[in-house]
């Protein structure tokens, strides 16, 4: 009978989606309205292909990890879809001509293509391995099975439709613009139902927990999926100009619209990029090291003030600008009061290795968490430094910042993302082990001095270019045009786009690694004996 | 109270103040006594149900003893 629903309702999202295409007002929504008919026309004929034949019992005593593999392959190719997209652009950057404007039209050129890359690599990559390692996580520190049965496969697709639709919709010219949070209403709308439903399959499965207790990185990971679904409502409040076109008007505007964004924007790094990822951190750094976290009561202290000082930060993003002095200055100090509980966590996680150091010569999978919790002290160091304000009237506008939001991200968000997938794959493939840890240690290597290129070769120009837009000479007068310092900064944008062709060849590495770990490796001999049941 | 007070009630104010206080409360939480044995058993949760769930509800252990 709810098979016959499903189907009803599939049927109709197809109609209404066809009947939006052809009233369409503009090329994105077209696209993206038959995107929607075509996802649920496929959904429709699964859904078909399931209906009146025997239900299988969801096996209870098993952990649902079917989702979770699926979400392992999603991440590590969507992440070098992210990494790919990021070297164009850095090279469109060096090289204008690689924009081919005349060629696509201005389709493909910077502008386009920089917001595809930020969300590919924080909403697809990070998303993805946010929301896989949480439902591994929440299953093996709750001793109980998801929440749900398939609605972790409906989170999972719909996660991947908000990919799609979002992507698409920039080439095209869909945009909001507002940072890191681009996508149109009607993928705003489709995102909070699914990120409800995810919600609900995380909480439901630590409601029905076997273990007493609520093991840390549960903590983490339902701050960031509470707190990134307060964000996502706040920052979207728009009105659709039609029903069948995809532009929107904000409700907010001027300083207000611009403090809600700044106020979405770095809680977004704080909870997304952060929480979520320390979520990852207290679980497999402590596996993958064979040893319980260094100190749990710090771990404890570490979320809670995260929790109340983030949500504070977001003001230093509109230093000197229209907003009231009063809401830079507390967004500066409670940028400055993060520092420490920042690097309690990293202490945190540092220490755990701790008698267990040796184990950094031969495994390269520890390296890489290490040098993961390393890169997010650096950058939580980096960041409330940027955030005062005499040090912000030279970072602002800069490369400087673009440097220091990728030593984060691909130093921790990346590198602690790679570690896990490593972990993961064999786990979840019941395979032995790892096809080949030297091609770890090439990844590692790889990415490690791309990272180091990025982020020097942005310090470098970033200064550079905060200290030219600035000079003035003895009569008072700005001694460079903005074209000045453009062209200063050409060795260091080819520098820039040389770490990151290292970075992604890294990834390409991993994709192979784990692509043979499952495929050039033999599974396990399936039992000849019937187990007993338990 | 227009909009503007009322978010500054919030920012610099009274909610500060109360949510402040329930962070030290947290903190001398964490410390209470009895609590170190609580969390060595919790830390050891991740080495517990790698491969499947547990049947039965997993006990907390006697604290104290």
């Amino acid at each position: 009978m709810w098979n016959y629903i499903k189907l009803a309702a599939l049927a109709a999202i197809a109609i209404a989606a066809a009947i939006a295409a052809n009233y369409a007002r503009d090329l994105a929504y077209l696209v993206n309205a038959v995107t929607v008919m075509l996802a649920a026309a496929a959904t429709f004929l699964w859904v078909l292909r399931q209906t009146d034949e025997p239900v299988r019992p969801e096996p209870m005593h098993e952990y649902n990890d079917g989702v979770i593999r699926a979400g392992v392959i999603a991440t590590a190719l969507w992440g070098v879809v992210g990494f790919l997209v990021g070297v164009t652009i850095a090279f469109q950057l060096a090289f204008p001509s690689l924009n081919f404007s005349d060629i696509t039209q201005g389709y493909l050129n910077f502008g386009r293509l920089r917001p595809l890359h930020t969300s590919a690599v924080i909403f697809a990559f990070g998303g993805n391995a946010l929301i896989c390692t949480s439902f591994y996580v929440v299953q093996r520190t709750s001793a109980a099975r998801l929440w749900g049965g398939n609605l972790a496969w409906f989170v999972f697709w719909g996660y991947q439709l908000v990919i799609v639709l979002a992507a698409t919709g920039y080439v095209l010219g869909a945009t909001q613009s507002k940072e890191y949070a681009e996508p149109e209403w009607y993928v705003d709308w489709w995102l909070t139902i699914v990120w409800v439903a995810y919600l609900a399959v995380f909480l439901g499965t630590i409601i029905k927990r076997k273990e007493p207790h609520i093991y840390v990185a549960n903590w983490f990971y339902l701050s960031f999926i509470v707190t990134i679904a307060m964000l996502h409502l706040v920052n979207n409040i728009s009105i659709p100009v039609s029903v069948f076109g995809s532009k929107s008007v904000q409700l907010f505007s001027g300083v207000q619209d611009a403090m809600t964004q700044w106020w979405y924007g770095h809680n977004a790094v704080g909870f997304f990029l952060t929480a979520g990822f320390l979520g990852m951190m207290y679980y497999f750094v402590p596996k993958q090291a064979e040893r319980p976290v260094y100190s749990y009561k710090l771990s404890i202290i570490h979320f809670w003030a995260l929790i109340f000082l983030y949500i504070w930060a977001g003001p230093h993003h509109l230093h000197y600008t229209a907003l009231p002095d009063w809401a830079s200055t507390l967004g500066m100090v409670f940028s400055i009061i993060l520092w420490m509980p920042s690097w309690g966590g990293m202490i945190n996680g540092l220490m755990t290795l701790s008698g267990a150091w040796d184990k950094l010569r031969t495994d390269p999978i520890l390296r890489m968490m290490v040098v993961s919790i390393g890169f997010y002290g650096m950058s939580t160091f980096e960041g409330p430094m940027m955030s005062i304000k005499a040090v912000n009237s030279l970072s602002h506008y800069t490369d400087w910042t673009i440097g220091h939001v990728h030593s984060g991200a691909l130093g921790w968000n990346g590198m602690i993302t790679f570690g896990a997938l490593y972990f993961l794959v064999p786990k979840l493939w019941n395979r032995e082990r790892l096809y080949s840890l030297s091609l770890v240690s090439w990844h590692f290597w790889l990415a490690t001095i791309g990272i180091v290129l990025y982020a020097a070769s942005m310090w470098v120009t970033g200064i550079m270019e905060g200290l030219m837009w600035r000079e003035v000479d003895s009569q008072g007068f700005l001694v460079n045009a903005f074209a000045d310092t453009v062209a200063a900064k050409f060795p260091m944008y080819v520098v820039r786009g040389l770490g990151g062709v290292l970075f992604l060849a890294g990834a390409c590495i991993m994709v192979y690694n784990l692509w043979a770990t499952v495929a050039k490796q033999e599974g396990p001999a399936p039992l000849a004996a019937a187990v007993p049941a338990e | 109270m227009d909009i503007y007070s009322l978010l500054r009630e919030f920012a610099d104010s009274w909610v500060l103040l109360a949510m402040t206080c329930f962070f030290l409360a947290v903190v001398i939480w964490a410390f209470r006594p009895g609590s170190w044995a609580i969390h060595r058993d919790v830390a050891d949760i991740p080495f517990r149900h790698e491969d499947r769930p547990a049947t039965t509800d997993v006990v907390a252990k006697e604290v104290g003893k």
